[in-house]
């Protein structure tokens, strides 16, 4: 069996509200998977759902050899999750949080150390394992949960947004370490993002989640090259639009809100003539495709950053209380 | 799962909640202070005005040792509603550990803090003047053990129950205040109004204070034997009570 993770037609409900709607998905061994989407899209929710801290509503999901529902803790053994936000208690050191974790999933009592050592090397944080987690920084603090995660050796890593939160210079640090993890080890990882950046340099393949569903599932490479040609941008008041669609290079426009997009072959020996027909023009931009217009494409819409589902926004609102 | 696993795991939730009690000092120093103010001051002040045949202060000493267990014990499982907020919880909840596991080491290592803290207070007792021996200490502390048993247990369960660190006050307002001002740690029971005498009959902490007060002082209301078997009657049910609760507990 090649297939470290099988999900079959999941779905969760909450009354109305769809979080996740007939998901199917098989993961190999060894990939480096995003699962990518707005806020509120339903990844976080089919993450819970796979660590079996959620029940689906219907449909199945096998990792490992191991059914989420019915064989929870086998399910459990075989994963390592670092989760959205810190799990870990503060008050505790570095070392003491991990040796809880490794005491939880039954790490043979001689080699505790020796892992601890191991998974602190692999984050670089070796030298503040005896400090208190409250002095770490914000990065430092999700490396350590790293770290954790990998303690047990699981057979599949799951990231909730792991740079979500930190400055730039952190993310890229946090990139490195997962990078190199994927390459010293053969353990499949799945993370869900919603920055484009990420899914990008880190992902073999990349599944599209809008509303609860894989609306697009291809490797990087092959989605980047959804879209042939380059992007074109304009704005101005009387476009002309017609016009321009009857160009034989112009493969695609679609009007938004503020501007028109245009898909365009060849630009740079194009662009005079597409300029020349458009109309008067306010404003023009052209840039090669990325997965941020992959993600337009699949789904009209820009990546939202504020708006959430029913989960997020009732978690954010609960949280909002506790503070 | 196996036996072994499972009292590793119980021994991981214990590790973690003793490393909390050393790392936490403030925690150990109030709750030690806590009893010793009311016994100078509160004890020094009423002591002046009661007839409780032996020194006031002596008679509410073992008051304060299960008053000690009552809020170390009470706040420490309820403590868990922090656990929650800090998504602490979910790490330990995604482990394979069984709920009755992390139940039982949560326990375990809640009344370690709580009979750690009595310790201490046993120690200051006995330069107090408090007539501690080997026998009465020891049986001291298998009341105060069975107390913390139940009441760590019933924080537990409040704690799963609630949503917010919010409701953390309604705790102390509701749970913990009752339980020990009922207990007759600062009173004996036998002249009370009938009405007040059901309710400290129906606090667990009543006997254990009764206990305590037969072994150090040797005046009590009921048989140790009774009072042990009550709190004993009371930890059985909320072990229960707790494991269901915390197996049904979601996030």
């Amino acid at each position: 069996m090649t297939e470290t993770i099988e999900i079959k037609n999941l779905t969760k409900r909450y009354g109305d509200l769809v979080a996740v709607d007939h998901v199917n998905l098989s993961i190999a061994r060894g990939e480096i998977f995003g699962l990518l989407g707005p806020n509120g899209a339903g990844k976080t929710t089919l993450l819970m759902i796979l660590s079996t801290l959620l029940k689906p509503s219907s449909g199945e999901a096998i990792i490992n050899g191991f059914d989420v529902i019915k064989q929870p803790s086998r399910v459990r053994q075989s994963i390592g999750m670092v989760f959205q936000d810190p799990s870990s208690d503060e008050l505790l050191t570095g070392y003491e949080n991990l040796k809880l974790h490794a005491l939880m999933y039954d790490v043979p009592m001689n080699r505790i150390d020796e892992k601890i050592d191991e998974v602190l090397t692999l984050v670089d944080l070796e030298k503040r394992k005896n400090h208190k987690v409250k002095t770490y920084s914000g990065g430092m603090r999700r490396r350590m949960e790293i770290a954790r995660g990998l303690l047990h050796q699981p057979h599949v890593l799951f990231l909730d947004e792991p740079t979500l939160g930190l400055d730039p210079q952190t993310r890229e640090h946090i990139w490195e370490y997962i990078e190199s993890l994927a390459k010293k080890t053969s353990m499949t990882i799945v993370l869900t993002t919603h920055y484009m950046e990420e899914a990008e340099k880190l992902c073999n393949r990349i599944a599209i989640i809008d509303h609860g569903q894989i609306i697009a599932l291809d490797t990087t490479e092959n989605l980047r090259h959804t879209i042939t040609g380059d992007i074109v941008s304009l704005k101005g008041k009387n476009l002309l639009v017609e016009e321009l669609k009857k160009l034989a290079f112009v493969k695609k426009a679609e009007q938004f809100d503020d501007h028109l997009q245009l898909t365009v072959e060849n630009s740079g020996k194009n662009l005079q003539e597409l300029l020349r027909t458009a109309g008067e023009i306010d404003f023009v931009e052209v840039h090669s495709p990325d997965l941020n217009d992959v993600f337009l494409y699949y789904t009209g819409k820009e990546i939202r950053e504020s708006e959430g589902d029913m989960t997020e926004h009732i978690r954010s609102l609960t949280r909002a209380k506790q503070k | 799962m196996n036996t072994r696993k499972f009292l590793k795991g119980i021994y991981a939730l214990w590790y973690r909640e003793f490393k909390v009690f050393l790392n936490e000092r403030s925690r150990i120093i109030s709750s030690v202070f806590l009893p010793l103010f009311w016994y100078f001051i509160f004890g020094g002040g009423v002591g002046t005005i009661t007839s409780t045949g032996v020194n006031y202060q002596h008679f509410i000493f073992p008051g304060f040792l299960a008053m000690t267990i009552i809020f170390s014990s009470l706040f420490n499982g309820a403590y868990i509603v922090w656990d929650k907020k800090i998504d602490f919880l979910k790490e330990v909840l995604i482990s394979p550990l069984s709920r009755t596991a992390i139940f039982i080491g949560k326990v375990i290592g809640g009344m370690t803090d709580a009979l750690l803290q009595a310790s201490i207070l046993i120690i200051i007792g006995c330069f107090l003047g408090i007539p501690f021996t080997a026998a009465n200490i020891l049986l001291s502390f298998c009341m105060l053990f069975v107390l913390a048993i139940g009441l760590v247990s019933l924080g537990l369960i409040i704690g799963s129950f609630l949503e917010s660190p919010e409701s953390f006050g309604l705790v102390s307002s509701f749970v913990v205040y009752p339980l020990f001002l009922l207990s007759g740690a600062l009173y004996p029971l036998d002249k009370l109004a009938a009405w007040l005498k059901v309710l400290t009959h129906l606090d667990p902490a009543t006997y254990a204070v009764d206990g305590l007060r037969n072994v150090i002082l040797g005046s009590s209301s009921m048989s140790f034997g009774y009072d042990l078997l009550i709190v004993i009657s009371f930890d059985i049910l909320m072990i229960f009570t707790g494991t269901w609760a915390f197996n049904r507990m979601k996030l």
